[in-house]
């Protein structure tokens, strides 16, 4: 890398001059990337915005087959009470069948590992570009497996908030939640 | 200030003179813009980039009046918009003047762009010239994408919520990327700030990117409808007043159009639900985007795969950057290939209906129409520009450009 005036190494080997081109070189990249970190991360979310991340939601009101949309961290979470109707047809379906496979009941267990089948609590975000599935207000369409109908892209989940067919790749998500008793949940 | 080819100019005023002296900018406009010697056989297609530089400026100029009456934040947003619109002198002239030249800075630069295509302006030795116009139309896109947010209505908020949503399909880390672009869980108030601080920025970063391309630019001179290059000042005209006055021409004749839209039909681009004040719980029915994006759009949803259909959408954009080495054809303009001359038509055409394709609800024809479209998108880049430049037999070509254009005076 030496020009022509700068003496080089005998057989062309790396003078001390190489190293020190090559250390300090070295020193710099690191020093701006350590210096353009602060700045990359100023954008992540802030602590207040971060303190926002739980709720407590009384369930007592939702009568069964009825569900309701709560907001949790600046989206929509549905909280389901679903019907034994509902929960046998969620238990019924083989795992084969779904594009991402998950029990039912790996579902409806909260963090204190206790299941309780008769509540379902999703983000209500599609998995596929993030609109909010229609199907908890009475009259919406639920799309063939009785859950939940995306009007922006046609995804369709079961009563398990289950992908069964669109172009979402995932099931709707389960937040972490804890039932602290049995009327009261905390998301978050 | 009389000057001829190469003689640098003679400035009579004393001040010109003893400025150009230490800073030269006189002696460079008048290089550049004066003598400047370019093709003598422009046709309208030529206007555009100067139609485009027109709506960029006029962009800047009516976006930072209406930032000095904007609020970004998701409470007030919506209502400072408003306040513009019924409150604020002129306000709804600005706006309108904004929202509608939006569109008009795309038609405009998709002129361009066609232009370019058909003419094969992007070939040797202009390939970097080419590649700068394609970084134009990509952070155009972003602060359209960005601009468009910061109303902050029902379509604002869905479509960053979609399109931001698209980061989430890379693997492994897509997740992280969507919350740090959001800084928070889901498109709120850190989203609209710093969506508003980018949209104020990006444009003057495309006038530096605008800059380089316009370097680059008189570097060899402009191309022309034959595709030869000038071989003496026969074939060429000085830049003004021979462009300056069909570039203006061009300008008064394209804004007449523009204060058509702006007066009488302002929201014929927009779509009414972005009047409704933005719901983070409640989505539109259908969510589209502006008409410029609509094409990429169907090519995103046209693919059944997530991170396909991404993948594909950015691709579309991606393949213009290596246009100049996919086409094989040693001749540059169309004029004298007959075969894939038709072939850039279609591909007008095909965009056309992808852009139809994405106006309308993935359902029924519509998905079979798109992915159709979607490939033959990709089948025009990565078959037909290698292969027809090989097996094309070009038409003959005119010695020179006089010789072709006083040619046609005769006959």
């Amino acid at each position: 890398m030496a020009s022509s005036t700068i003496p080089s190494g005998a057989h062309g080997d790396p003078t001390r001059r190489d190293f020190l081109m090559v250390a300090t070189g070295a020193m710099a990249a690191v020093g701006a990337i350590a210096t353009a970190w602060p700045f990359i991360n100023n954008l992540n979310p802030a602590a207040d915005t971060l303190a926002l991340a739980s709720i407590d939601v009384n369930v007592q009101p939702i009568a069964v087959g009825q569900a309701i949309t709560v907001k949790w961290r600046g989206k929509p979470v549905f909280i389901r009470h679903r019907t034994p109707e509902e929960i046998k047809m969620a238990e019924d379906v083989k795992l084969s069948e779904l594009p991402d496979p998950q029990t039912d009941t790996a579902r409806v267990t909260d963090t204190a590992r206790k299941v309780r089948p008769e509540w379902l609590i999703v983000v209500g975000v599609c998995t596929h570009l993030g609109c909010v599935p229609l199907g908890t207000n009475p009259g919406d369409p639920r799309g063939e497996y009785d859950g939940w109908f995306c009007p922006c892209h046609g995804s369709q989940y079961d009563t398990s908030g289950r992908i069964r067919k669109g172009p979402a790749p995932l099931n709707l998500a389960v937040p972490s939640y804890l039932f602290t008793s049995d009327t009261l949940v905390k998301i978050g | 200030m009389a000057s001829s080819h190469g003689a640098p100019p003679v400035f009579n005023n004393k001040v010109v003179a003893w400025i150009d002296h230490r800073l030269p900018i006189f002696s460079y406009i008048e290089k550049e813009y004066h003598t400047f010697p370019t093709p003598r056989n422009f046709n309208y297609f030529w206007n555009f980039g100067a139609i485009a530089t027109v709506m960029l400026v006029l962009m800047i100029v009516t976006g930072i009046v209406l930032a000095t009456n904007y609020t970004p934040h998701v409470t007030m947003a919506f209502d400072s918009v408003e306040r513009i619109m019924r409150d604020v002198p002129s306000g709804w002239l600005i706006r309108y003047m904004h929202m509608t030249g939006a569109s008009f800075f795309f038609a405009a630069v998709y002129v361009h762009i066609f232009r370019g295509l058909y003419y094969g302006s992007y070939k040797a030795p202009r390939e970097l010239l080419w590649i700068l116009g394609v970084v134009i139309l990509l952070l155009m896109m972003a602060t359209a994408f960005m601009g468009y947010v910061l109303p902050w209505g029902q379509m604002s908020f869905w479509g960053a919520t979609v399109i931001t949503n698209l980061f989430s399909a890379i693997p492994v880390v897509g997740d992280s990327i969507v919350t740090w672009l959001w800084g928070g869980f889901a498109v709120d108030n850190p989203t609209l700030n710093r969506f508003f601080a980018l949209h104020y920025l990006l444009p003057f970063i495309i006038v530096g990117v605008v800059a380089l391309h316009v370097v680059a630019l008189h570097v060899h001179g402009s191309n022309n409808p034959l595709g030869i290059d000038p071989k003496g000042p026969q074939d060429t005209v000085p830049f003004h007043p021979y462009y300056t006055m069909k570039d203006g021409f061009g300008v008064v004749c394209f804004l007449i159009v523009y204060a058509i839209f702006v007066f009488f039909m302002p929201n014929a681009l927009g779509e009414a639900v972005n009047y409704v004040p933005a719901n983070p719980l409640v989505t539109p029915n259908e969510i589209v985007p502006e008409w410029y994006l609509l094409p990429f759009y169907a090519i995103l949803r046209a693919v059944p795969d997530k991170l396909g259909g991404v993948l594909c959408m950015f691709g579309a954009i991606a393949i213009l950057f290596v246009v100049p080495w996919l086409d094989t054809s040693r001749v540059r303009s169309c004029t004298f290939r007959p075969i894939y001359k038709w072939f850039v038509f279609v591909l007008l055409i095909d965009v056309i209906v992808l852009g139809i394709c994405g106006a309308h609800p993935p359902e029924g024809w519509y998905v079979p129409l798109s992915r159709i479209g979607t490939i033959y998108y990709f089948f025009h880049f990565l078959v037909l520009l290698p292969v027809l430049g090989k097996i094309e037999r070009p038409l003959p070509m005119p010695p020179s450009i006089a010789d072709a254009v006083l040619k046609k005076k005769v006959a």
